[in-house]
Parts: structure tokens; sequence; C-alpha cells
């Protein structure tokens, strides 16, 4: 192989190279259903909160949340705020210390990266490819 | 010269490890370019059931994160599918691999279980849906549907895919937290074969087709 060719080939390849690295990579995919609520964490310095559904579906019917405590199906649906959980309220009806850990452990509820915003994760909605196709639920 | 082929090199390895899709071709005339990739609209998960400090949305600065479990661990001795979090939900519970709790505090009844198979017929060639309320009475309340989401009379509900998919009626839940849609969970739904001799309607424009 000439010289000039070899050289020419490398140019492609620093191109490719940094096309390739300037690409988006494949989404990271968190557990099917997981809920990120972020209404007033980032606001008050807060990493958004990460609400796993399979962990809960493991040890909970649909109902008890879903009817006896009153959580909407919406994702940050539900107004819900530290003091109305320190009040028995949604997720402080079990995250008292009673049936699950209480919560001074903040982390384990807020562990979501930052500035992410309120969605399901994974949901059919964000497979839509076009951007004009809405969630009924989105303003 | 030695270290511009040297450079060269190294990102040749880096194209070639960071997008599968570059092609280098045996006479090296050009790469495919990046408008070309392969599945350019797809973004498929690397792999399944991450753990929570690589999945994307946790915050693996944080260090509660590393006490969160790992779904791997606890989906290991439930049933497997092939489609939303990889688990058979409604046959880990009717095998009972797992138990849970019907009421808040534990101790509750048995869930109120009815076993109605609703029927809708589909205009075009899908199989009809059969909705089982069994499977759905062993998770839900009645009123978590009716009526706010379904009116509890037969023909009320009109409904479409494309609805489905945007969120609305059974897409409040199918999409988001219970099984996904995707083709492998098409014939969950559309279960029930079309009647014999069944035909779809053809398209008007075809049927006075003037150039057959």
């Amino acid at each position: 192989m000439k010289i000039k060719g070899l050289v020419k080939s490398m140019r492609y390849a620093l191109i490719g190279g940094v096309l390739a690295l300037l690409l988006p990579f494949s989404a990271s995919h968190a557990e099917y259903g997981d809920v990120v609520i972020n209404n007033y964490a980032d606001a008050a310095g807060m990493r958004p909160v990460v609400f796993p559904h399979w962990y809960h579906r493991i040890r909970f019917r649909c109902k008890v949340c879903h009817a006896d405590l009153g959580f909407a199906f919406k994702a940050g649906g539900n107004d819900i705020t530290m003091e109305k959980i320190i009040d028995g309220q949604f997720c402080g009806a079990c995250h008292n210390g009673e049936v699950a850990w209480s919560i001074e452990n903040c982390g384990m509820c807020h562990s979501g990266i930052p500035n992410t915003p309120t969605q399901i994760h994974g949901s059919t909605v964000q497979r839509l490819v076009a951007p004009s196709y809405k969630s009924m639920n989105a303003k | 010269m030695k270290k511009l082929i040297l450079v060269g090199v190294g990102l040749l390895v880096a194209a070639l490890v960071s997008t599968p899709a570059v092609v280098m071709a045996a006479d090296a005339e050009a790469a495919v370019s990046s408008a070309n990739t392969f599945n350019r609209l797809l973004q498929k998960p690397a792999e399944k059931n991450l753990p929570p400090a690589e999945d994307g949305i946790h915050d693996a600065e944080n260090d509660n994160t590393y006490v969160l479990q790992p779904p791997k661990i606890a989906f290991d001795s439930l049933v497997r599918s092939d489609f939303g979090n990889y688990v058979d939900w409604i046959k880990s519970l009717r095998d009972q691999k797992i138990s849970p709790r019907t009421e808040r505090m534990g101790g509750g009844e048995e869930a109120m279980i009815m076993d109605l198979d609703i029927i809708r017929e589909v205009r075009g060639s899908m199989p009809n849906v059969v909705f089982p309320h069994k499977g759905h009475t062993e998770w839900l309340q009645c009123s978590n549907c009716h009526p706010d989401i379904f009116i509890p009379q037969q023909g009320a509900n009109r409904m479409n895919m494309a609805g489905i998919l945007l969120g609305q009626k059974c897409g409040v839940c199918h999409g988001k937290v219970s099984f996904p849609i995707v083709t492998t969970t098409c014939r969950l739904c559309h279960s029930q074969a079309k009647p014999e001799g069944w035909a779809p309607g053809k398209s008007a424009a075809s049927v006075d087709n003037p150039w057959q």
C-alpha cells in the first residue's frame, strides 16, 4: 500500500473515530417500570426520587398503593412532599420504620441522576421515535 | 510520520470499538457515514436487569445507590419472561414464587378475584382481544379501572392501538409498569383467532383499481 493511500485511509479512520465518539451511545436501561419523580427534588437540592415498581410488586398487590393509599396512575401526579410523607401519607404510610425503613435514609429514595425529568423509565412513550407523538399526559 | 500512523491506529481502534457500524472497506476508500449506521433509531439495552449503579437512572455518586438490591438477585427465583422486567409476574404469583400482600399491614383476606373474559373484536386481521379479569383482579381493585378508565358496559369503550401506545385505556398501565407493548407481547392480548372464513375488509381504492 502506498504511503499516500495509507494516510488517506487513516484520515477516514480519524473522521470515523471522531464521529463514533460523538454519536450517542445506546440508552442505558433502568429496570422497567422505574418511576423518576422530580417535581420538587432538583429545586430543593436533592437527587430526584427513583421508585422501583418491581421491588414493591413482589411485596404488595397493585391495589394496596393504588386503591388503599390513594396513589394516582401518573408519574409526578401525586404532589408528594416530605411533609406529607412524615405525616404518613403516600410513601410515608409504609416508610415509617414500621412496615419498611424510615425516612432518615434519604439516598435510598433520592437516588436519581440530577436533572432527570419526571418519567416512567423505559415506557412505550419514550420509545416512540417521532417527537410529535407525545404522551396523553404531556402538557 | 510514525507518530501520525500510531495516532491513526489508536483512533482506528477507538472507532472500531465504539461504533461497530463503521465499516472499513478492503481498499479503504471511504468509511460508512454515520448517517447510515445500522439501526440508527433503535436503542437497545446493552444488558437486561442492570444493577442500580449502572442502569442509567440511579446516580452512581450516591452512596445509598449501592445499598439498593440489584434486580437480578430478586428475579432469580421468579418465573422469567422475555419482555418488561423479564419476569412473568402473573405466573410468579400463581406459582407462589411471590406472595404480595393484599392489605398494607398484611393478614388481609384473599384478593377478590373475578374470572370474566371480555372479548373485543378487531376490525383488521389481528386476532380478537381477550381481556381476562382474572389476571387483573388478582392485583387490582375494581375502582382502579372502573369507571375512570373503562366504562363498565359492553361497547362503551372505544380504543385503538395508537391511543394505547400513547397511554390511554390499556396504555395507562401497559407500556409503563405492566408488560410492555412489543411484538413478543401482542398475542398476550390478541389471543382469540378469527372465526372460520373471516376475511379482512378490502380497501376501496384497490377494489376499484384502474391499473389491474
